[in-house]
């Protein structure tokens, strides 16, 4: 019985490897292709040799350029059979091998000759034909037909011309554009394609001229658009005609709001499924105009169809980012995708789930994805996990269970990127959430115990050694450490070395021991393990020489590195070996660019490992490095806070100027980042004249001028001002940018000698109380408010008039604060008719703060507020009360 | 080689960016690019060979699959040992996608007359290659109905007296099969 089986088992592998191209060999193909240029065609053979060197190409095989001449030229006599079929392959032939511009010449006459044959099959191959291989000489010969073409009555030759002239759009738009009127026509086509083509054509002339795209869209929602691929289109140009014109309406309502909801009653799927993504990504959109748009996606959630399960998913996950509440209706269709077949609607479904689910759901989803996570790909788990890192965030009472899944998955197989995607959680979490801090170090010294990822090791280390000594039983570390310094390799080794050294300069009690542990590795072979050890021996003392103070040994431990990396670097390797030790101090401290500025995104979370918490986590150290370095404002103390960058110019203009505010005590810096969009000048000297009449307690100290700033290449221009002490100084300014423009001619890169003085008019800005609030959140919000105490405690209530919702009153509220929404109640439930928003946050002079606020709506969108603030200072609490009442 | 794509915006023509046929190997049958993405051969390869491994476990035989990444999303369905793939860029419409993949694997089940596998496919590989002609034009969709594509691969019949849309499905079997007959290397 078994035996016969086998047998047809081998059977079946010789039929599945057999190929009628088995063997097949370039070489021979050309040869056969001499067949092109019998006499007598045989039109059978051709077509079968012609197929051969198709399938040569599509393995990737390439053809010399004497080889596609040669094939080319054959090719070529084959137009005298009059077999269709072998007429076919020639045409696809012919594309496939792109003739250059002078093999053109030779098939154009053929080609224009089928494109007026009879035969309409003919017509519409050798149009696509003929313009894929024109250039624009040729084209205006053949202009004329093409233009027939498109309002021929026979749709493949109509959409053949019409989809040729999106390609030649690109690269001859002179002439296409003459073709407006016969597109035109053919939109009104009652073939489902040609109209679709047509469309897509029609736009694409008419896209620079807002008015006439606006037209075309308003005649066609009227209209009746036949083909679903064609509303397709209407509906993406419908919504580029909202996004530029929402801004005029007065009334509130959105032009064309009405037919993108009619489309979402269409009867293909896809007209839905556009119609429901475009009114999801309207900017700006409101909770109702979403509802209909989310109920057809709901219905999609259930559908058998995979793909329309995807898009759904997909599209209900990007409008969870947003708005979070919109979406919650969807949950329990969503929470059925979890054990979807296809893991990327799982995944995506997942992920959903985690941005809009509440406190309460969170354990409940957290034990469905540890089922969930053993079958994905990495790729998904690292989704996954980052969507569990913001919900730990935003839920820090929930730290717990949160934590305890990332160890879990920690513990598990996965790569590197998924593995260090765990890791950076875990360290954001730790620094966020003071309580999961010492299980979090834990997790960490369990993961380095068994690590394949020497990176993520030492990041580790190094993170353990900054957190590991404030935490209350530092001694339990020192063995994991330790371990290190014994089992792994020399990178790792030397981490856990400068690990030991920390925890020894910070906790004196541990000192001995760490001592006994570094003597250890005096004898390790590897130098820089060696180096290391002597190094902090001597620094500790623990060889009784002389340790340096004590203040300077944790500047060395902990302390960053005061000099830009680059410039050290160049520094380097300018130093030649001699008598003369290499001196730090004299790398300059100067940042050339300003990277800084740009990359500070509002509200983001410093990036886990990638910086040591002590040194420059966030954009505000930066800053306070990058001020420090400047003699002129190294008196004004320690950096209170940096705002983001505010645009002084409109975009595009020839100079692009933004000010970062920054605030000291008794100081503001007005930090101007320039930049030089014109190639031909290079300009000098470039001061901030600023106008501070309106800025009653300030008064100018310092200005530091910016040298020179080439063309596209940042720089940044200072002016200091003193203020009152302490004090949340408010004011306007006003900006001109003076300086001194050379001309550089480009080609060169040189700049004239002489140069003009010249001034620019900026925009003016403001200091605002916002300005001397930091956002600090704190974890648990009741138990800091309770902390806190009612000592200095105010309480009033306001009237803020008519708002536009209750969302958009709140948002403004925490904005004119500046505060730090706490426990995620800066977002309000769509239908809410009041709402407590908890706000906490550190005033100028480090005193806490923290704000409830409750909001409440009534019918004519009256918005009142009952503001309690309660902090370490009563003159504190008035002042938040003083921001609100005056804003 | 030659060819000049354009990257086709959202507010512009849904656009593909590759038509793929690979086998149950994932192995060529017959591929297209229309998109710069992938500008070397090597590319390519290594974009099958990716897409062909995310996707080999699932089951695509009943409906139409779709993944995502890399920034691409990926409509594909698997019939014997034939794995069709259509490709566009994440923002596109998947069930645009999703109508083009139909297309093309209903095309060729009409031109192989349902016998739609490797050895049947590579026999006829001129009509796959004329089918993958008629469906997309330089990342344009051309056409997406199955009988209106395998019409036009199997000759004759855009100008003839009945258009293949509108012939029976046993007619248009017939026409697919008399131009087998005439198929190569036999």
């Amino acid at each position: 019985m078994a035996e016969p089986l086998v047998k047809k088992d081998d059977d079946r592998d010789d039929e599945a490897d057999y190929s009628p191209f088995m063997g097949i060999e370039k070489g021979a193909v050309l040869q056969e292709a001499r067949v092109f240029n019998d006499p007598q065609l045989d039109a059978r053979r051709c077509s079968q040799v012609i197929t051969k060197l198709l399938y040569l190409l599509n393995q990737g095989e390439t053809f010399t350029k004497i080889e596609a001449t040669e094939v080319f030229f054959a090719v070529t006599k084959l137009f005298q059979s009059k077999d269709t079929g072998l007429r076919r392959m020639v045409y696809l032939m012919i594309k496939e091998l792109s003739p250059s511009a002078d093999e053109v010449i030779i098939v154009t006459s053929s080609l224009m000759k089928d494109m007026n044959s009879k035969t309409d099959m003919y017509r519409a191959n050798a149009i696509r034909v003929l313009c894929r291989i024109t250039d624009g000489t040729l084209l205006t010969q053949i202009e004329r037909y093409l233009k027939q073409a498109i309002v021929d009555k026979n749709p493949v030759v109509a959409s053949a011309a019409l989809v040729s002239g999106i390609h030649l759009l690109q690269t001859n738009p002179e002439i296409v554009k003459r073709w407006s009127n016969e597109v035109q026509e053919a939109v009104q086509s009652r073939a489902a394609l040609v109209q679709f083509h047509a469309l897509a054509l029609l736009h694409q002339i008419r896209q620079n001229d807002r008015l006439a795209v606006s037209k075309l869209v308003t005649s066609l929602t009227r209209g009746s658009v036949r083909s679903p691929l064609a509303q397709c289109l209407l509906i993406r140009y419908t919504s580029q005609v909202i996004r530029e014109s929402s801004v005029n309406t007065q009334t509130g309502e959105r032009p064309f709001l009405d037919f993108l909801e009619s489309c979402l009653r269409h009867k293909a799927e896809m007209v839905i499924l556009e119609a429901a993504r475009a009114i999801t990504e309207l900017s700006g959109v409101t909770s109702r105009e979403l509802t209909p748009a989310i109920t057809v996606l709901q219905l999609f959630l259930s559908s058998s169809k995979p793909v329309l399960r995807f898009a759904a998913v997909r599209t209900l996950n990007k409008v969870a980012m947003t708005h979070p509440l919109a979406v919650t209706n969807c949950n329990i269709d969503m929470e059925s995708l979890i054990s979807d077949q296809n893991r990327s609607i799982a995944t995506l479904a997942i992920t959903t789930l985690l941005k809009t689910g509440n406190e309460s759901s969170v354990d409940r989803l957290m034990k469905q994805i540890t089922n969930f996570m053993s079958d994905i790909a990495d790729e998904f788990k690292i989704v996954v996990v980052e969507a569990i890192r913001s919900l730990c965030l935003k839920f820090p009472l929930k730290y717990r269970s949160l934590m305890n899944f990332l160890s879990s998955i920690l513990r598990e197989e996965g790569g590197f990127e998924y593995k260090k995607a765990i890791v950076d959680s875990i360290v954001i979490l730790i620094k966020d959430i003071p309580e999961a801090k010492e299980g979090g170090l834990f997790h960490l010294c369990e993961f380095i115990e068994d690590c394949e990822f020497t990176y993520l090791s030492t990041q580790i280390l190094h993170f353990l050694g900054n957190e590991g000594p404030k935490t209350s039983d530092p001694s339990k570390y020192i063995r994991y450490i330790y371990n290190r310094v014994i089992l792994e390799n020399a990178t790792i080794r030397a981490s856990a070395v400068s690990t030991l050294a920390k925890f020894g300069a910070l906790i004196d009690s541990l000192k001995p021991r760490i001592f006994v542990l570094l003597r250890r590795c005096l004898y390790d072979s590897d130098d820089e393990v060696r180096d290391r050890a002597t190094l902090y021996l001597n620094m500790l003392g623990g060889d009784g020489l002389v340790g340096e103070t004590d203040k300077d040994v944790k500047e060395f431990l902990f302390g960053s590195l005061d000099v830009p990396l680059v410039n050290l670097e160049t520094s380097l390797r300018n130093y030649e070996a001699s008598e003369e030790p290499f001196d730090i101090s004299t790398v300059p401290k100067e940042v050339k660019s300003q990277p800084h500025a740009e990359k500070k995104a509002p509200g983001k979370k410093p990036s886990g490992l990638g910086a040591p918490s002590s040194g420059p986590t966030s954009a505000g150290d930066a800053f306070e490095k990058l001020l420090s370095a400047i003699p002129e404002f190294s008196g004004f103390g320690k950096l209170f806070k940096s705002s983001a960058p505010v645009e002084l110019t409109e975009a595009e203009t020839e100079y692009a100027v933004n000010v970062v505010k920054h605030i000291y005590d008794g100081h503001v810096v007005f930090q101007y980042n320039c930049t030089n969009t014109i190639p031909e000048q290079l300009l000098e000297n470039v001061t901030v004249f600023v106008d501070a009449s309106e800025a009653e307690e300030f008064s100018e100290v310092a200005s530091k001028p910016l040298k020179t700033l080439p063309y596209d290449s940042p720089g940044q221009s200072f002016v200091a001002f003193e203020k009152p002490e302490g004090v949340p100084a408010v004011g306007k300014f006003s900006n001109l940018l003076k300086f001194i423009v050379k001309e550089v001619d480009p080609s060169m890169g040189e700049a004239d000698e002489e140069g003009v003085e010249d001034e620019y008019q900026l925009e003016d800005f403001e200091v605002v109380s916002a300005d001397y609030m930091l956002k600090v959140g704190v974890s648990n919000f009741k138990h800091a408010w309770d902390n806190m105490g009612a000592d200095c405690e105010r309480v009033d209530e306001y009237g803020l008039g008519v708002r536009e919702s209750l969302a958009e009153a709140v948002s403004a509220v925490i904005n004119i604060l500046g505060m730090q929404a706490c426990e995620g109640t800066d977002v309000v439930p769509s239908n809410a008719r009041s709402h407590t928003s908890l706000l906490s946050g550190v005033f100028i002079g480090n005193v806490k703060v923290l704000a409830r606020i409750s909001f409440g709506i009534d019918g004519p969108k009256q918005v009142a507020m009952k503001l309690a603030v309660r902090s370490e200072d009563q003159a504190v609490s008035d002042a938040i009360h003083e921001i609100v009442a005056s804003g | 080689m030659g060819h000049e794509y354009k990257d086709y915006s959202k507010e512009s023509c849904p656009s593909v960016k590759n038509i793929l046929l690979l086998d149950s190997e994932g192995k060529r049958v017959a591929v297209k690019y229309f998109s710069d993405d992938w500008p070397t051969h090597s590319a390519k390869l290594a974009f099958e060979k990716s897409v062909f491994a995310k996707t080999l476990k699932t089951n695509a035989r009943s409906e139409v699959e779709i993944t995502m990444f890399d920034g691409y999303v990926v409509v594909y369905k698997f019939v014997h040992d034939l794995h069709f793939f259509v490709t566009a860029g994440d923002d596109e419409n998947e069930l645009i996608l999703a109508s083009v993949l139909q297309g093309f694997c209903d095309a060729v089940g009409l031109l192989l007359r349902n016998d739609v596998e490797k050895r049947t496919a590579l026999e006829n590989l001129d009509l796959i290659l004329l089918c993958i002609d008629e469906i997309v034009d330089g990342g344009i969709i051309l056409e997406t109905d199955a009988n209106t594509i395998a019409g036009k691969v199997a000759a004759n019949a855009v100008d003839g007296a009945v258009p293949f849309s509108e012939q029976t499905i046993t007619q248009a079997l017939a026409t697919a099969r008399e131009h087998l007959a005439r198929s190569l290397l036999k």
